[in-house]
């Protein structure tokens, strides 16, 4: 049987909608166009096709998150993981957190931060750079943000140079994003 | 007002030529998107069942919500280039609830709810503003406006923050 996940886990559950997603059959060509539907490729997902009610953000949503996450330079991908970890952990939202927990875990082959994370929530012990990091994606993610003049420093002195801080900043706020769609549009669902 | 060809550059006072501008630069496509997206969730050229005044109302409250001055005056002067009523610019009022306004008294409870703390939106949230008479394609706008508002303030603030460093 089907249940609502309320713990984090890296485990990815399935996203129920709690509204109606686009109906494909009655989309309009600038919401195919959006969701870049071939007729080689029909497979888009719930959320995507829930999102396409809303067209004129989709289209820009697609390229900017792929961009924010996967871009060259920068901060180390799996950094990026982090921030939109640090912002899941926030905001609860078990199915992004999984998402990329999961793809830090696949990056590093190391479970210990996550296992971490999830165990102690925002007191999670891990090594200084990744401390700095974790600790300003969540601070950057309260409403209203609580970072401060320090935390920047102490990303600062953890290493990191402006072109990962700007990375950074980005990643933790593009989950302030996608975490107010994936956890208030739906639930997530396991075995 | 923010020039709203870059509204982040605007309020956070990214010099052209200074030590961010040339860190920002790097992700000029990012920055370009977001401005886009900006477009697309407070003057959409289809705004469906939301309109631009309600849009900008609504992007107001969440300024407030995050207390921030700079994105309140930005959505404040977009709410009057919008020509809103009375009653529509009064959804910016962080202690207006809607009254007796079936409508707007759910999308301020949803947006107020969605701003501050996602984490405790539920199904439930949701039905509200199904039985307040919104369309499930209305949710969504609704949920984007408030999604991205939420994210373009979090950037702000974070560039703010690069702005102090030598």
């Amino acid at each position: 049987m089907s249940k609502v996940v309320h713990e984090f886990t890296t485990t990815i559950p399935e996203w129920k909608p709690y509204v109606k997603p686009l109906d494909l059959a009655e989309a309009s060509a600038e919401q195919l166009e959006a969701l870049k539907v071939t007729p080689s490729n029909t497979k888009v997902s719930d959320y995507v096709l829930v999102l396409a009610h809303d067209v004129e953000t989709l289209t820009h949503r697609s390229p900017l998150f792929n961009g924010v996450m996967y871009n060259r330079g920068g901060l180390s991908r799996a950094e990026r993981e982090i921030g939109a970890v640090g912002a899941s952990i926030v905001n609860r939202c078990i199915y992004c957190a999984a998402v990329h927990a999961g793809r830090y875990n696949q990056i590093t082959k190391d479970e210990t931060v996550i296992a971490a994370i999830f165990a102690d929530g925002v007191d999670a012990e891990m090594e200084p750079r990744l401390k700095a990091i974790f600790d300003f994606a969540v601070k950057l993610s309260k409403c209203p943000s609580d970072a401060d003049a320090s935390d920047m420093q102490s990303l600062v002195d953890a290493g990191l140079g402006k072109d990962e801080i700007l990375d950074l900043i980005l990643s933790s706020s593009l989950f302030g994003w996608a975490n107010r769609l994936m956890h208030t549009l739906g639930e997530p669902v396991g075995e | 007002m923010a020039d709203n060809k870059d509204v982040i550059a605007a309020i956070v006072g990214i010099e052209p030529g200074s030590a961010l501008a040339e860190v920002v630069v790097g992700r000029a496509d990012i920055m370009a998107l977001t401005q886009q997206t900006h477009d697309g969730a407070l003057t959409p050229v289809e705004p469906g069942g939301l309109s631009h005044a309600e849009r900008a109302a609504l992007a107001c409250r969440i300024a407030k919500i995050n207390d921030d001055k700079d994105f309140e005056e930005h959505f404040e002067a977009l709410l009057d280039k919008a020509g809103a009523s009375g009653a529509t610019a009064r959804i910016a009022d962080i202690w207006f609830d809607g009254g007796s306004d079936a409508r707007i008294k759910a999308l301020i409870r949803h947006v107020d709810l969605v701003a501050h703390a996602p984490k405790d939106a539920t199904r439930r949230d949701i039905e509200l503003l199904q039985e307040a008479g919104l369309t499930d394609a209305d949710i969504v706008r609704l949920s984007e406006l408030v999604a991205f508002v939420s994210y373009q303030i979090r950037v702000a603030a974070g560039l703010r923050l690069m702005r102090g460093l030598a």
